[in-house]
C-alpha cells in the first residue's frame, strides 16, 4: 500500500489568521517604537567630542595616572588626574574623565578655584570590564588637551554568587 | 544609561562618617594634600539582591571644597566613582582659615566637614 | 589558502611555545621584587595574602587615612560608648572609655576563637560581643555579620594591630582545631577540591591571573573590594565553599568555628592586620 502524502491542512480559521496578523503588526509597532526611559549610551569618542564643542583637543599638558593592570576585580582602582604646568598666566577651568564600557561614560569632573594650588585631584573608580579611560583638560585660554590610558581589569578567581 | 530612580526611598547612611587627613599643622604658603573619604555605598541603581530586586540607585554627586567660604575644589562624582568614594585635592593657606568639604547626592543626601586650619 | 592559513597557525603556536616560558619567568621575577616574603624564621614561608596584593592596594590597607575600613572603625568606637539594652550599659562602662588604639582590649582580637570558661562553649570575637550583648547590656542579639557586629569587630581588632596571633592552649579548642585541620583536607564541592590544595600547596601560583593566597586571617574583618564593604572570615569562608561549589555549612554550623580555630592555629605567630583590605 503505497503511503499517502498527508491531507493538505484545513485552511486556518480566517479570524484566527486574522488575529495571527493583528498580533504580528502589534509586535511589529510595538519594536519600532522607543520606550520612553531607554536611550542609546554614546560611544567614548562621541563623549569626547561633545566636551570638546568642535574644537580640537591635542595630546599632552594632562596626566592621567592609572594602573594599566588591575588585579582581581575592577572595583577600587585609583585614578589621579593632574596638570602640573597650565603655562604661563593660565589656569585649568576643568578636567573631566570618560570611561569606554562601563554603563554610563562619565567617571569624574572637577574644576578648581583660584586659590588651590594644583590642578590634581585622585580618587578611586569602578571598571566593569578591560577598557580605555580618557581625561581631558579645558584650560583658561580655550585650549584643550587629552591622555587616554587603556586598562585591563582581570576578574577574581573565585566569584562569590 | 542611569537607572531611573525608585519611588520609594532608600535608607541613607546613618550616621554619615568621613575620614579626612591633612597635616594637623599645614605648612604655611606651601601646597598640601587633604584626603577625605566619605561611607557611602554609591549605588549605582543596577546592582540585584539576592531577591533579585534592584538596589535603588544612591549616589553622592557633587563635592565641594570652600576656604572660608570661597570655592577651592569642586567635583562632580558618577556611578563610576567606588563605594565610600576618596577623593583628594591640594591646598594652600597663608593664615588660619576655616575649610568646610560638602558632600551633596541622592534623595537629600546632604554631608558636611568642618576643620580649622592653624598653619605654621 | 588553507596551507597558507595552517603555516601561520604553526607559525603562532611556535611563538607561543617559545613564549611562554619568558613570560612565566618575567611573572615570577616581577612577583619576586614586588612581594618580598616575610618570615618569622628562615624556616617559616607562610606570607600575608597582604603580600599578595599590588602595591597600591597594599597602600591602601596600610594608610589609615584611606582604608576604607577605618570608616566603620570609627562606627565601633561610637558603639562602644552607646548605652544599649535594658541594662543601660556601654561597653565602655565595664571595658574602659573609648579610645584610638583601644587600650581595654590589647590583644584580645588575636586570642580568639577561644572557649568560654563560662559555658565551655568555642566562640569567636563575634560571638563574645553577642553573648555580652545579651548578658551584660540585656540588649537584643546582633545577627551575624550586621553592621553593627563587625563595626565594633573591627574596632576591638584594631586594638590588637601589629600583636601576634596567639590561640590559647585548651583541650576543647585543640579538638576543634583538629576538626578544623581534617575539614582543611577534605575535597569538597562540585569541583572536589580541598582548601589544602589550592591554599597549602598551590599558594603563590596563579589562578586566572589572581595570585592565590595562602588563605591566613590575619585581618578580620576585612574591607573586601568585592564587597565594598566590611566582613567576617565566616562570609569569605562562605564565598570559598560557594566557589567550589560546594553546600555552605548551616549559619550556626560549628564547622565554621573548626576551620576558624583551624586557620587561627595555622596562622600562630603571625601579626593581627585587623582592619585588611582584601581585593
Amino acid at each position: 500500500m503505497p503511503i499517502r502524502p498527508p491531507a493538505a491542512p484545513d485552511q486556518p480559521n480566517p479570524s484566527r489568521r486574522q488575529w495571527l496578523g493583528h498580533g504580528a503588526g502589534l509586535c511589529l509597532a510595538l519594536s519600532l517604537c522607543p520606550a520612553a526611559a531607554v536611550s542609546e549610551v554614546p560611544s567614548l569618542q562621541a563623549m569626547v567630542n561633545q566636551w570638546a564643542g568642535g574644537r580640537p583637543v591635542q595630546a599632552g599638558r594632562i596626566t592621567l595616572q592609572v594602573p594599566e593592570l588591575v588585579e582581581k576585580n575592577g572595583n577600587a582602582v585609583p585614578l589621579s588626574v593632574r596638570v602640573p604646568e597650565p603655562g604661563p598666566g593660565l589656569h585649568v577651568q576643568e578636567i573631566v574623565v570618560y570611561n569606554e564600557r562601563n554603563p554610563q561614560r562619565e567617571v569624574l569632573r572637577c574644576s578648581f578655584g583660584p586659590l588651590c594650588p594644583r590642578a590634581e585631584a585622585a580618587t578611586r573608580i569602578r571598571l566593569a570590564t578591560s577598557q580605555r579611560l580618557v581625561a581631558l583638560a579645558r584650560l583658561s585660554d580655550g585650549s584643550q588637551w587629552q591622555h587616554a590610558v587603556e586598562v585591563v581589569v582581570t576578574l577574581a578567581a573565585c566569584v562569590e554568587s | 544609561m542611569t537607572a531611573d530612580q525608585p519611588t520609594t526611598r532608600p535608607t541613607l547612611p546613618h550616621p554619615v562618617r568621613a575620614l579626612v587627613a591633612l597635616p594637623a599643622v599645614p605648612p604655611r604658603d606651601t601646597p598640601f594634600e587633604v584626603r577625605t573619604t566619605l561611607g557611602h555605598p554609591m549605588e549605582n541603581g543596577l546592582r540585584h539582591d539576592g531577591h533579585g530586586n534592584v538596589v535603588p540607585r544612591m549616589l553622592v554627586t557633587r563635592f565641594e571644597a570652600r576656604l572660608d567660604g570661597a570655592l577651592v575644589f569642586a567635583a562632580d562624582l558618577y556611578p563610576a566613582i567606588s563605594a565610600n568614594p576618596y577623593l583628594s585635592f591640594w591646598l594652600q593657606v597663608a593664615g588660619p582659615a576655616t575649610l568646610t568639604l560638602d558632600w551633596t547626592g541622592d534623595w537629600g543626601f546632604a554631608h558636611r566637614e568642618t576643620r580649622q586650619l592653624q598653619p605654621t | 589558502m588553507r596551507r597558507r592559513a595552517c603555516r601561520s597557525a604553526f607559525r603562532w603556536a611556535a611563538l607561543w611555545a617559545l613564549a611562554m616560558p619568558l613570560v612565566a619567568a618575567a611573572e615570577a621575577n616581577t612577583a619576586a621584587v614586588q612581594n618580598p616574603q616575610t618570615r618569622t624564621t628562615p624556616a617559616d614561608t607562610r606570607r600575608s595574602g597582604l603580600l599578595d596584593m599590588g602595591p597600591a592596594l597594599q597602600a591602601l590597607q596600610r594608610d589609615d587615612a584611606q582604608n576604607p575600613a577605618m570608616l566603620m572603625v570609627q562606627d565601633g568606637a561610637a558603639l562602644w560608648a552607646r548605652r544599649s539594652g535594658t541594662a543601660d550599659r556601654a561597653c565602655a562602662d565595664c571595658h574602659g572609655p573609648a579610645q584610638a588604639p583601644l587600650a581595654a582590649m590589647d590583644g584580645v582580637a588575636a586570642r580568639y576563637p577561644a572557649i568560654d570558661a563560662a559555658s565551655g562553649q568555642p566562640l569567636n570575637l563575634a560571638g563574645r560581643i553577642r553573648q555580652c550583648r545579651r548578658q551584660h547590656q540585656q540588649a537584643p542579639d546582633w545577627p551575624a555579620d550586621s553592621p553593627e557586629l563587625l563595626a565594633l569587630s573591627a574596632y576591638i581588632g584594631l586594638a590588637s594591630r601589629g600583636l601576634p596571633i596567639t590561640p590559647p592552649e585548651h583541650p576543647r579548642l585543640a579538638a576543634l582545631q583538629q576538626q578544623g585541620a581534617r575539614l582543611w583536607q577534605q575535597r569538597l564541592g562540585q569541583l572536589n577540591l580541598s582548601c589544602a590544595q589550592c591554599h597549602d600547596r598551590l599558594a603563590g601560583q596563579r589562578l586566572a591571573g589572581a595570585v592565590i593566597p595562602q588563605g591566613h586571617p590575619t585581618g578580620y574583618p576585612i574591607y573586601r573590594l568585592e564587597w565594598q564593604g566590611l566582613g567576617s572570615l565566616q562570609r569569605r569562608l562562605r564565598a570559598c565553599l560557594v566557589g567550589v561549589r560546594a553546600e555552605p555549612f548551616a549559619p550556626d554550623d560549628p564547622q565554621w568555628l573548626a576551620l576558624e580555630a583551624y586557620l587561627a592555629k595555622r596562622a600562630a605567630g603571625m601579626p593581627v592586620e585587623t582592619p585588611a583590605v582584601r581585593p
